[in-house]
């Protein structure tokens, strides 16, 4: 019983792990291969550790391996959300196909300072748009 | 009959395997930098299961220390990745 039990909990981990890498190398543009990595392998290896978690009969091995996931949920998010505000500095393009870029204009150039309205100057200057005009710009 | 062990070792380290090897190719062909970085934090994090898998499979829970140590270097390696690109621009 704890074995089907076992075989489903890593089946889906190993599962998620793969979609992850499998939208890394599909998904057309950067922002949309960090929205799919990030969560699907944070998934992923929790259930693989909780499937390590649940088999070794000892209490130091269950401490690891929440600690491990604990760790995971943590982090996770925050170097996600770190790693696309300096692709979003240094110019990464949108897909192409890009409905809505919520965030122009409303960083200060200087200061990497989010705000609420966007700047008289930086109005007038819009014209500047981050989205790719081709594929081949982000494939 | 289908035991555990010969599931772990025919059906969840292959399939751990190839994910890797996928987002290997991104982390070659990656157009942008920041591709090549979240590549290489995806590498670790999948690098962290098939070592969840092989200490299962040896029986060896000293290996889950390591599994600590990879999850610390890959968030720190992120962050210092995105700390000097961004401060790159600013110059």
């Amino acid at each position: 019983m704890i074995d089907i039990i076992l075989a489903i909990i890593s089946t889906i981990g190993v599962l998620s792990i793969l979609f992850a890498s499998i939208g890394i190398l599909r998904m057309p543009d950067f922002y949309l291969r960090l929205s799919v990595t990030v969560k699907a392998s944070t998934l992923g290896v929790g259930l693989l550790l909780i499937c390590a978690a649940i088999m070794f009969p000892d209490v130091s091995v269950t401490t690891k391996a929440i600690a491990i996931i604990f760790f995971l949920i943590i982090t996770a998010p925050i170097a996600a959300h770190m790693i696309g505000r300096a692709a979003y500095f240094t110019g990464t393009p949108l897909w192409k196909d890009t409905v809505i870029d919520e965030l122009e204009g409303m960083y200060n150039e200087e200061t990497h300072e989010l705000e609420s309205e966007e700047d008289e100057a930086e109005k007038n200057q819009s014209t500047d748009r981050n989205i790719a005009k081709t594929e081949e710009e982000t494939e | 009959m289908i035991t555990l062990e010969t599931y772990f070792d025919y059906v969840i380290l292959p399939v751990l395997s190839i994910a890797v090897m996928l987002v290997f190719i991104r982390l070659f062909k990656g157009p942008t930098l920041v591709d090549r970085v979240i590549a290489l934090d995806l590498i670790i994090t999948t690098g962290i299961g098939i070592i969840t898998v092989y200490s299962i499979r040896s029986n060896q829970a000293v290996l889950l220390d390591v599994a600590i140590i990879l999850a610390l270097i890959a968030f720190l390696g992120t962050v210092a990745f995105a700390y000097y690109t961004e401060k790159q621009k600013n110059d």
